[in-house]
């Protein structure tokens, strides 16, 4: 499976990491093109079935990024992420589905650089798990 | 404050008893338990004296679990009298819950809670042959033993001995005994029928049952293999779903107005329809029933008591409350949180420490 290009989902806070990625653009630092970005108001929006739900339809992994601890734009949004995150990381697992498809980080406005490793890292990874079939929905199994 | 009270008959007639004197000498303005109506055993809520010998508080049943009747009646406010609430340990830890999660009112209630030796299942009441099986089910419970017929989360559950109960009652057949635990049970019992002398719960007795329900838990977990099912396993097991959603309504932690998934949210509309069609070119109608379940265990597994309830009253048999058990002792693992503890401990997703799950991050 070395041309197995996966595609993974990325669910980027308003505040922080998606600025950092469109620091990252802005100073034409490369990273794979494997992503797809939806920007949410906090990290903190994210609810687990959104993440599930991308699994389901196909995504091989899925990337939640927000403001650094303490950065919050609503104080305390980063934090219940990073619970509801292990939650949901915990259920997956009981699912039978690799943890590592689903990963968390934090990515500041000034880090564009930060993002493109981050994107780069999760890229490999997912990569070498190889395409997501566990959660995908087909008829018929 | 602490103390035991030791009143004689069968256990249903002992309590009734004691509840008769409660609400005769004015301590307290009501009852809710459990209670005959007709052919069929459901809560009552009652404030004459004379309706006690109609109930059966100390029946080994749950015909709907207690907390989402509880939090119906106090979700607006307290009840404005005194209510004594006999209900199952479960169902208690269940009420705490929602009490963390503003749903209900703990003010004004007494909580009378049997050590639990588990609720018979959905099958004995339908054939009618609760009764029956209640003999049998006496005699296991005073060897410490599982009882047949009862419910698989019943046979696997830990945390019988109820937790913030007023009043703790070990259920015999010559004897109740009744222990008071807290303040309050203690002013209501000043006075009431029966032997009361110094004395408190004595958990090593019951650990013969601790022991087998451990062992079932283990057995249980065994068997279910929730780690292997991936789609496939998920297809298998909920395939029989018929999307009823009574698992929903009967669950004393899905207390949300209006579900997301009975929501517009969850209908699929017709270019996703297309979308869906051509990925895939075929599906189930309506879709998503895979989706509900994982979407329910993430959403409350967290404080899943593990009542049973969802799995008596699925229709076609999916062991609904053994995979929640399974997948809801794993999430609480992680915060080391065990669901009606401590009432003063707020739910883990609605709360957070600065520094921790750092293995989470990247």
């Amino acid at each position: 499976m070395s041309d197995f290009e996966p595609k993974i989902m990325t669910f980027l806070c308003n505040w922080c990491s998606y600025a950092g990625a469109d620091l990252a653009g802005v100073s034409r630092i490369q990273y794979p093109p494997n992503t797809r970005v939806i920007r949410v108001p906090c990290s903190g929006r994210v609810d687990p079935l959104f993440i599930l739900k991308c699994l389901q339809d196909g995504y091989d992994g899925v990337l939640v990024s927000g403001c650094h601890p303490g950065d919050c734009h609503y104080i305390s949004g980063n934090y219940v992420a990073r619970r509801k995150f292990a939650v949901l990381k915990k259920a997956l697992e009981f699912m039978g589905m690799e943890p590592d498809r689903v990963q968390f980080s934090w990515v500041s406005a000034g880090e564009g650089e930060k993002f493109s490793q981050v994107i780069s890292k999760v890229t490999e990874t997912v990569k070498a798990l190889g395409p997501a079939k566990k959660l995908v929905k087909r008829i018929g199994r | 404050m602490s103390g035991k009270l030791k009143i004689k008959g069968d256990p249903n007639d002992s309590i009734r008893g004691f509840l008769r004197h409660l609400l005769e000498s004015g301590k307290i303005d009501g009852v809710f338990a459990l209670g005959k109506t007709g052919k069929g055993l459901n809560y009552l809520l009652v404030t004459d004296k004379e309706k006690v010998d109609e109930l059966y508080p100390l029946f080994p049943f749950m015909p709907e679990n207690a907390a989402n009747l509880l939090s119906r009646l106090t979700f607006s406010g307290p009840l404005p009298g005194k209510i004594a609430v006999v209900i199952k340990p479960c169902e208690l830890r269940a009420f705490v819950e929602l009490v963390k999660r503003e749903q209900a009112s703990r003010d004004n209630l007494v909580f009378i809670s049997p050590v639990c030796g588990g609720v018979l299942d959905f099958v004995q009441y339908k054939n009618d042959a609760l009764e029956k099986s209640v003999p049998g089910y006496m005699k296991s419970f005073a060897k410490r033993e599982n009882a047949e017929n009862i419910r698989p989360t019943c046979r696997a559950c830990e945390y019988f001995i109820p937790i913030n109960a007023d009043i703790t009652v070990i259920p015999a057949e010559e004897a109740c005994e009744f222990y008071l635990n807290t303040d309050k049970a203690g002013e209501i019992t000043k006075g009431a029928p029966g032997d009361l002398s110094d004395g408190e719960l004595d958990e090593a007795a019951f650990e013969p049952l601790m022991g087998s329900r451990k062992a079932e838990k283990e057995k249980l977990f065994e068997e279910l293999k929730l780690e292997d099912y991936g789609i496939k396993g998920l297809v298998e097991v909920f395939g029989k779903c018929l999307g009823c959603h009574g698992c929903m309504s009967v669950c004393p932690i899905c207390y949300c107005a209006l579900c997301a998934f009975e929501s517009k949210d969850n209908e699929f509309t017709p270019p996703v329809f297309e979308s869906e069609l051509t990925k895939r070119g075929g599906l189930r109608v309506p879709p998503n029933t895979i989706f509900y379940h994982l979407g329910r265990i993430t959403h409350m597994g967290i404080s899943c008591v593990g009542c049973g309830m969802c799995s008596d009253v699925c229709p076609v048999d999916i062991p609904v409350s053994s995979i929640f058990l399974r997948s809801g002792d794993a999430v609480q693992k992680v915060f080391d949180y065990l669901p009606g503890k401590d009432i003063e401990e707020p739910v883990p997703l609605s709360t957070f420490i600065e520094d921790e799950l750092t293995e989470v991050e990247d």
